[in-house]
């Protein structure tokens, strides 16, 4: 069986990866004093994420809230500078890319935006707002844009003739249509969707998601699709990458990560999900975390998810942190103590740890 | 005899726009030790429901009419000082957001205790006995030392216990729950839940729990109502309103809803928006939306009528029922068939 391996092996460039993330950091400085500012210590929001995106393939991120899943969005489209780690995009290492350099690989990699209401100019009308890509990128007269953007309105489903429109006159469903165009104004290889239909209704919630298929299929385009909420998650996604406080805990494909989810925290994640359906739903027994996510500035030692674990084990997993190990296919998970099979119940999650917790050998990855 | 029952409540707000007709006579009622979940999209009227029964809208623009009766009085016609001895002691809130609903400059243990002698006439080490009490059951750790922290000092989840605490201080014999764990991650959200069953258990009391999330719903409910456009178009038990859907509306939230136990390639999508409530459409509201849209539909409203096979099954619909069950199996049954 594999050994430990930690993220993805970078000495390879597979050509069929769009995207290689390789130990991506973001720590935000926590600064005292008013003139001689003092760093007295950070908030690590994303420490140490390694991952890679084929081309046409649906990533999805998963993780609570302030898990680091959003400020990592903004690192891979450069919005944010990152602490330490590469950035490969289409073969080129786009980390320490000056503003000006950047400026034509973004481009290639758009973003849509979790609130509808707040991401578009309310004084700016529709036509300039999807069009505003173009201008920036120089990509045609005036005349040539406006015939794009009506083109761009119609592929999302609005009324080309509402070019002139401002974004109150529309509701939230089709206001993030309209952020939908201008992701795709500038034909971009890939789009960060962070949590993009969190904020709308769930009839409104399938058109977006329906649309963001479709366009998948029509122009070949890879996502990274952020959310929260794990049926939309794996609804759209063909690979999904779990996140606690900062760090990769799993990666597998889609029906893997939910079929046999090896991470204690992914297994807690799957059973806290209510299930629409009054018997299956009833009979579930959600294994309940303890407390609620740790501060990012003071994470726990080791493995950062040891004090809410079922199956901590004490001297091994508060001490040693856990590499990403392997499970095959791809299937990487971050526990010394993997969970043997799937589904599991609380009591059930917690003996398997007592029964093992004598060998504290780092090895224990069970064979995929 | 039901603990509340509302008859043809209709709440309208008047706007600079025009009248919004909010609530449309909504009509339901709650028996003791039962689970009713209101489910609809926003707007659809599911909390101003509850805020006109628990009389907390604003006087000046909103008229009421109907029958909220309440252990025999109308809590509509009751006077402010009598509601205000019922609010918060018979039947209590737990607001949607909690980052919000707590206030700021107030230690939480203070929010409580002010609570307890709202309503009883106790000293303040009995009420803060009580507090404590209360934080403890709803499991917030070191309650000792955490009830004199301020709202800021909590997380999102532990505000919201917070928020769960104080509706339940006076033993309620209602709790209406809005939204409870809408602004909640997944794990805190099982542990709300988790604990609001207990507590029912616990306390034997009736709980009206609103929510979007139709999962929720189906592990926590007894009794639906789905709302749409500021009506009712479907009540029945969880399991027929599972199993046996009766409004085009309902098949579409339930084929809209991504969801864990099944694989669909393609969610079913209701076309179109929300109806706006200050225009709504004539006849049916959903008509626009339809895919089964008769000429009826468009000119006349449908009775909120039973079923014929389930008396207690309610919905507001023209298509006749064997279409009606045809059509609610198929969508059961294509949805299982890709669940394999």
């Amino acid at each position: 069986m594999e050994a430990s391996t930690t993220g993805t092996n970078n000495s390879v460039v597979d050509p069929n990866d769009l995207l290689v993330i390789d130990d991506v950091k973001k720590h935000f400085p926590i600064t005292r004093g008013i003139i001689f500012q003092k760093q007295i210590g950070s908030v690590k929001a994303v420490d140490g994420v390694s991952f890679s995106v084929k081309k046409g393939e649906t990533l999805g991120i998963v993780g609570e809230s302030g898990c680091g899943k959003s400020t990592l969005a903004r690192c891979i489209i450069k919005l944010l500078e990152t602490t330490g780690g590469q950035i490969n995009f289409d073969g080129r290492d786009i980390t320490k890319l000056s503003r000006s350099t950047m400026r034509p690989i973004r481009r290639e990699m758009t973003m849509i935006f979790q609130d509808p209401y707040a991401s578009l100019n309310p004084r700016k009308r529709v036509g300039a707002i999807v069009g505003e890509p173009l201008e920036v990128h120089n990509l045609g007269s005036a005349s040539e844009i406006k015939t794009r953007v009506q083109e761009l309105l119609e592929v999302v489903g609005l009324n080309p003739e509402h070019y002139n429109r401002f974004p109150h006159e529309f509701s939230g469903g089709q206001r993030q249509r309209i952020g939908v165009a201008r992701a795709l104004a500038v034909n971009p290889k890939l789009i960060v969707c962070d949590e993009p239909v969190s904020a709308l209704d769930v009839s409104v919630q399938a058109q977006i998601l329906n649309l963001l298929k479709d366009l998948q299929d029509d122009f070949g385009l890879t996502y990274i699709f952020i959310a929260h909420d794990l049926n939309v998650v794996r609804h759209i996604s063909d690979r999904v990458l779990v996140m606690y406080l900062g760090k990769v805990v799993e990666i597998a494909t889609r029906d893997v990560l939910y079929k046999e989810p090896k991470h204690p925290y992914t297994g807690a994640l799957l059973s806290a999900v209510p299930i629409a359906n009054p018997e299956l739903g009833r009979k579930r027994e959600p294994i309940v975390l303890e407390g609620d996510v740790p501060s990012p500035v003071n994470p726990p030692s080791a493995c950062n998810f040891h004090p809410r674990c079922p199956r901590f084990v004490e001297g091994h997993c508060d001490v040693e942190e856990p590499p990403l190990y392997s499970f095959g296919n791809g299937h990487v998970a971050a526990c010394h103590y993997a969970l043997e099979r799937w589904p599991m119940d609380a009591s059930e999650i917690r003996r398997a740890s007592a029964s093992r917790a004598p060998e504290p050998e780092p090895e224990q990855p069970l064979p995929a | 005899m039901a603990l509340l029952e509302v008859k043809d409540l209709r709440t309208s707000f008047h706007t600079e726009d025009g009248i919004v007709g909010a609530v449309d006579g909504v009509s339901f009622s709650v028996e003791k030790g039962q689970t009713l979940g209101i489910v609809g999209e926003s707007g659809s009227g599911k909390s101003v429901t509850c805020l006109t029964i628990m009389g907390l809208n604003a006087k000046r623009n909103t008229t009421s009419s109907g029958e909220a009766i309440w252990k025999g009085k109308n809590l509509l016609t009751t006077k402010p000082r009598e509601l205000r001895e019922i609010r918060g002691n018979d039947i209590s809130m737990i607001f949607q957001d909690p980052m919000t609903s707590l206030n700021p400059v107030h230690t939480i243990g203070k929010q409580l205790i002010e609570a307890v002698q709202l309503h009883r006439d106790v000293s303040n080490r009995v009420a803060r006995a009580r507090s404590l009490e209360l934080l403890k059951a709803v499991g917030i750790p070191y309650a000792e030392r955490r009830i004199d922290d301020y709202p800021h000092q909590f997380s999102g989840g532990m505000r919201q216990r917070v928020m769960i605490a104080m509706a339940l201080i006076n033993d309620p014999d209602l709790p209406i729950a809005d939204e409870p764990t809408t602004a909640l991650d997944v794990t805190t959200q099982a542990q709300i839940l988790t604990l609001m069953k207990r507590l029912q258990e616990e306390f034997g009391s009736a709980i009206i729990i609103i929510t979007h999330d139709l999962g929720v719903v189906a592990e926590t409910a007894d009794d639906v109502l789905v709302m749409y456009g500021a009506r009712v178009v479907e009540h029945a038990s969880v399991e027929e309103l599972f199993n046996r859907p009766q409004h085009p509306y309902t098949w579409g939230l339930i084929g809209s809803l991504p969801r864990l136990d099944i694989d669909v390639e393609r969610l079913i999508q209701i076309p179109g928006q929300p109806p706006s409530l200050l225009r709504p459409p004539r006849g049916c509201r959903f008509h626009p939306r339809c895919s089964y849209v008769m000429e009826v539909c468009k000119t006349t409203v449908p009775e909120l009528l039973p079923t014929q096979r389930e008396p207690d099954h309610l919905q507001a619909c023209h298509l006749d029922e064997e279409t009606k069950d045809r059509e609610a199996a198929k969508l059961l049954e294509s949805m299982m068939a890709e669940a394999g």
